[in-house]
């Protein structure tokens, strides 16, 4: 079997480290001043965690589609 | 320390025996109620039992049952009551077949009991980041958590073996994570859990001599699902089964909607020595099998031990990131 799956398996992996980061070191540390409802803050952080999830997906798609394309032309 | 070896020993004993000895008496059972189904990846017309989550549930409730008498604990209760709960659901799918929407609902349901039990941390913990606390956000993870792994092993459960050799090899590795991360009651009932699966997966394997069935598969993935929840193991637990994942991804972003399974159309086809090769029609959805089969036709215990060795890599990242959780930068 073609390298690329398990290329793909290891390149998830690395994402989802790399994400758990971002996540604990720029969305969660994110606070606006007392006067701003704290469900702002939390929808804030929210919308944050769901782009980082859609641009995760996105790129795995893009990989997806390439490694299947080249599997079928080799 | 010693009763939690002697905890161990017992459970995984009663978790495999049970099973072991039981399988062959449910496979006389439903054959002779003639409750059999096609295996399609066969040549001649082989008709094969169904389903074999009976006998994985009767061994999970034994192993669980034991292991409570040792630690009478909410968490073990939840990973009993959600296996139980996963399992009616996938019988009811067994016997009628219902609607593409019905078990990801039904799962998220199951998944009661741990919020009623209070089985859960409400915070996420990232290998080397450290955690962060999501109370609100974790309930919503809880109620996605069962739906999403009884999907994903039922979604992968497509060949001869796959399920079963699948969730032996994740739980494996999960269990050796628990243990690293010193959760050891929890530990204890991943290796019920995997021995459960061990024990199925020599009547599963290939030849098949026992199909799981819905229940089969979501009373292992409903089990795998709490036991990451109740163990704060969630992101090592997603990481072991990577390449389940994968093939739900790649099916949903081909589809891009929730249907039954039995609902699309076959994106795999025979060659004339029935090796399994991907088919020409655009239409159908991109899967792991048709993934590895793209390039070159494979019989099916070939794809079966490339889709184990895919598992076993993402069990041993599970077990790297197990000993990363220990290191903070």
């Amino acid at each position: 079997m073609a390298a690329q799956i398990y290329g793909f398996i290891f390149a998830m992996w690395v994402l989802m480290l790399i994400g758990g980061g971002l996540m604990i070191y720029f969305v969660a540390p994110i606070s606006f001043p007392s006067n701003i409802d704290p469900i702002i803050t939390s929808g804030t952080k929210v919308f944050l965690a769901l782009l980082l999830i859609f641009i995760w997906v996105y790129t795995l798609t893009k990989v997806k589609n390439w490694i299947f394309s080249s599997q079928i032309k080799s | 320390m010693e009763e939690k070896i002697i905890a161990a020993i017992i459970v995984s004993a009663i978790a495999f025996f049970s099973i072991y000895a039981f399988t062959p008496i449910l496979i006389k059972f439903l054959e002779k109620r003639n409750l059999t189904v096609k295996d399609v990846n066969k040549k001649d017309n082989v008709m094969i039992p169904r389903p074999g989550g009976i006998s994985i549930v009767i061994g999970l409730i034994a192993s669980e049952i034991a292991l409570y008498a040792f630690f009478p604990i909410s968490e073990i209760l939840a990973i009993l009551i959600v296996s139980i709960l996963g399992f009616s659901v996938g019988i009811v799918d067994d016997r009628k077949v219902m609607g593409g929407w019905f078990k990801p609902v039904a799962l998220a349901f199951c998944a009661a009991p741990i919020l009623l039990l209070g089985a859960y941390d409400s915070n996420l913990d990232f290998p080397l980041f450290g955690s962060v606390s999501i109370p609100s956000l974790y309930l919503a993870l809880v109620v996605f958590m069962i739906p999403i792994t009884g999907n994903t092993i039922n979604s992968i459960d497509v060949l001869n073996g796959v399920a079963s050799g699948f969730t032996t090899i994740a739980s494996f590795a999960l269990a050796i994570s628990l243990f690293i991360l010193q959760n050891y009651e929890i530990a204890i009932a991943c290796l019920a859990l995997a021995f459960t699966s061990l024990a199925f997966y020599k009547y599963h394997k290939f030849p098949s001599r026992i199909f799981p069935g819905d229940s089969g598969a979501l009373v292992l993935g409903a089990t795998y699902g709490v036991i990451a929840i109740v163990g704060h193991v969630e992101v090592i637990a997603a990481i072991a089964i990577l390449p389940a994942i994968v093939n739900s991804f790649l099916f949903l972003s081909s589809v891009k909607k929730i249907v039954e399974h039995r609902e699309i159309k076959n994106p795999t086809t025979h060659t004339d020595d029935f090796k399994l090769k991907s088919t020409d029609d655009k239409t159908t959805p991109i899967t792991l099998v048709r993934l590895i089969i793209a390039k070159k036709p494979l019989s099916e215990k070939q794809i079966c031990n490339e889709i184990f060795k895919l598992t076993t890599l993402s069990g041993v990242l599970a077990i790297i990131t197990a000993f990363m959780m220990g290191v903070e930068l």
